[in-house]
């Protein structure tokens, strides 16, 4: 049942494609210094790197895996949002932008130099530098697999085009052309899956008729089965969800990673700087309608009118060979197949291949012309995930690896130089890590492990060093060693239900704790690692020489003016916007209680 | 920097606007509708509905074209956006 795109949709991708090369060419003539590569020049409106906040996380692996765990746990999954997102995004715009803004640092690890010093820089400049590069050739390698399985395009083809794509309008036009690209496809997202949503909502007769057929309680409510991990399909319980995913996870990941954070550091004042996350906050709270709820229709849909159209279409090979739809799937969300083409099984059941659900929801719902718009939206994401990875990591090597340990005294030709080859150089190694991630699954999901270690107990540095002013470098740079120490000593001793030793945690010899689900281990061990970090900073800070009180202004809250506000409306002012987007998402976790 | 980013994307939805709309109406009465999208022409419809959102970006960076000469930074730098810092900490 594979669909076929007509000459039209080609057509629409075509066109998007020459829109997103010409953006990149006309801003080529502004790219004078490094700081335009890099920063845009600190001269983009709030909306505009507000929109960008939002989309450059809003890649493949978001609209694709958020659908997936919509299918999987239904509406739990905008816990992501709702807990998750949200308040951190709030917390990264009101408290901790003054010092990623006003300290004039050009990225997040230069942030940690000016407060701490030199070995934390580099400690998380170079996890960082390797973990995008990284992450953007595991997405590669999703995406390729995506297009192949879901219209027959080939692998190879797909990566090099998009990679090829990304590579010239990032090379460019840098971070402005990354930038622009993203609010584009913020509209593209936004303007191919309302349809979507609409056409899925009114095929299941509504949110209600949605409720009656998924005929699972569990799935239609965020918190209410969420006293005991066993009573909802996450396996999470309300603690961990609110500890591990809504404060260390969403923490550490909205308020200290680099490739968000860039978009804000581009603004044109530290007022727009501030809004920037709360803007995206504002339309990111109202995304699992677009992205959770096609998952969760396509779980229940009938492909009653798929049966007709099979008839016409082909159907993929090394599959059963079926009229309608898949044989042991859900509602229209396939199987995975084995080598010799039979459905997958595991346990007797059959294990369903969900990241097909939000795709298989284009197929059915669109007909050539919106299914090129809807396709459009998919690539766009895809390629602005690439895209933002990419000006992360030119930025972070340049500056922070390059400029610092390899030759600090060029000239800024030099470093905007430096930028266009670091983003020919990330983007070939990504290229390179798609491949490995094809041939050796394996080898990447232990580095995804890692980063996820490295990752987990950076928030706890970044909250101390921003708002305690004693916290000294030695304290941070001990506390990130050992909260990445703890998070995999935690994962070692401890496995989900149902796993065996191995990449799913109790390597360590002997197992402590079985936790109900993946989920739930990976939340705890967030928390383990960042308790670690915590107490561990603390303990060495006191231990150790604190800074003088003068060299911190600027970089700790208590050293630091607050920002004045003159001549703004209210609404432009970030803690009203604040108070309405917190508002809004209480408002959202108690309709979906 | 650069130019006004409205511009490229009411381009854009009013090239893929009137595209389907176009389609929209010669495939009018098509099995792919009854097929698909429940018989509903979305081709036609959602259309018409890129194409006055890529005409309303197009206006708008017109008008705010003509009116702010300098545009780009409506709220700029009302605001200090430099905190004061002493030596020690010096930018690099």
């Amino acid at each position: 049942m594979r669909p076929e795109p007509q000459w039209i949709d080609y057509v629409v991708i075509l066109i998007y494609f020459a829109f997103v090369l010409g953006i990149g060419y006309v801003l080529k003539k502004y790219m004078k210094t490094s700081a335009d590569f890099f920063l845009s020049g600190r001269s983009i409106p709030a909306w505009i790197t507000g929109l960008a906040f939002l989309s450059a996380n809003l890649g493949a692996q978001e609209v694709i895996g958020m659908g997936a765990s919509g299918a999987k746990y239904g509406i739990m999954t905008s816990n992501f949002y709702w807990i998750g997102a949200i308040p951190a995004m709030v917390f990264v715009g009101i408290f901790m932008m003054p010092f990623y803004y006003g300290s004039r640092a050009r990225s997040v690890p230069e942030y940690l130099k000016l407060r701490f010093d030199e070995k934390t820089r580099g400690f998380n400049a170079i996890s960082f530098a390797v973990m995008t590069v990284f992450s953007s050739g595991v997405s590669m390698y999703a995406m390729g697999k995506l297009l192949q399985l879901l219209l027959g395009w080939n692998f190879n083809g797909a990566i090099l085009v998009s990679a090829l794509i990304v590579l010239a309008y990032t090379f460019l036009g840098g971070l402005t052309s990354a930038i622009y690209n993203e609010v584009l496809q913020f509209f593209l997202i936004v303007i191919g899956f309302i349809p979507l949503v609409f056409l899925g909502l009114k095929d299941v007769e509504g949110w209600a008729g949605l409720k009656a057929r998924l005929a699972n309680e569990a799935l239609v409510h965020t918190w209410k089965y969420m006293a005991n991990a066993s009573d909802n399909p996450m396996g999470v319980e309300w603690f961990g969800m609110i500890m591990g995913l809504g404060f260390v996870l969403s923490f550490g990941y909205w308020c200290t990673d680099f490739l968000v954070v860039q978009r804000a550091m581009a603004a044109n004042s530290m007022t727009a700087a501030r809004r920037t996350p709360l803007i995206a906050a504002f339309f990111k709270m109202f995304f699992p309608f677009l992205v959770i709820l096609p998952g969760m229709i396509a779980g229940v849909v009938a492909s009653s009118n798929l049966e007709r159209a099979s008839v016409q279409q082909s159907v993929v090979p090394g599959t059963p060979a079926q009229s309608s739809f898949y044989v042991g799937g859900r509602g229209i969300i396939p199987p995975k197949y084995d080598a010799e083409g039979q459905p997958l099984l595991r346990d007797g059941k059959v294990v369903l291949d969900y990241d097909l659900a939000t795709p298989m929801m284009l197929v059915r719902f669109f007909p050539s012309g919106l299914l090129g718009v809807g396709l459009c939206a998919l690539l766009a994401s895809f390629m602005s995930g690439m895209a933002g990875n990419t000006t992360a990591f030119n930025t972070v090597w340049t500056y922070d690896i390059y400029q610092s340990y390899i030759n600090k005294t060029a000239s800024d030709r030099h470093y905007l130089w430096m930028g266009r080859f670091a983003t020919v150089f990330g983007l070939g190694v990504s290229v390179v890590a798609a491949y490995v991630a094809k041939e050796f699954n394996n080898i990447l999901d232990v580095l995804q492990l890692v980063f996820a270690f490295v990752n987990a107990p950076l928030f706890a540095t970044f909250m101390l060093g921003m708002f305690w002013k004693r916290a000294t470098g030695h304290g941070a740079f001990c506390g990130l060693l050992s909260g990445t120490a703890a998070a995999a000593i935690h994962h070692g001793l401890t496995l989900p239900r149902g796993s065996l030793p191995g990449l799913k945690g109790g390597y360590l010899g002997s197992v402590l704790h079985v936790y109900p689900s993946e989920m739930a281990q990976n939340f705890w061990t967030a928390i383990f690692a960042w308790c670690t970090c915590f107490l561990v900073t603390v303990i060495i800070s006191l231990f150790s020489r604190p800074r003088v009180a003068e060299e911190l202004r600027g970089l700790v809250y208590s050293e630091t003016d607050q920002p004045e506000e003159l001549g703004l409306q209210w609404y432009e002012k970030p803690a009203p916007l604040a108070a309405v987007v917190v508002a809004l998402a209480v408002a959202l976790n108690l309709i979906f209680w | 920097m650069g130019f006004d980013i409205r511009m490229p994307i009411g381009a854009l939805f009013s090239v893929f606007g009137l595209l389907l709309c176009i389609y929209g109406a010669i495939t009018r009465g098509s099995t792919i509708y009854a097929v698909h999208s429940l018989g509903l022409n979305v081709n036609l419809w959602w259309g018409l509905i890129m194409l006055l959102f890529g005409v309303g970006m197009l206006s708008l960076s017109r008008l705010r074209g003509k009116r702010l000469p300098d545009k780009g930074r409506p709220n700029g730098d009302k605001t200090s956006s430099v905190l004061p810092r002493k030596k020690g900490a010096k930018q690099i």
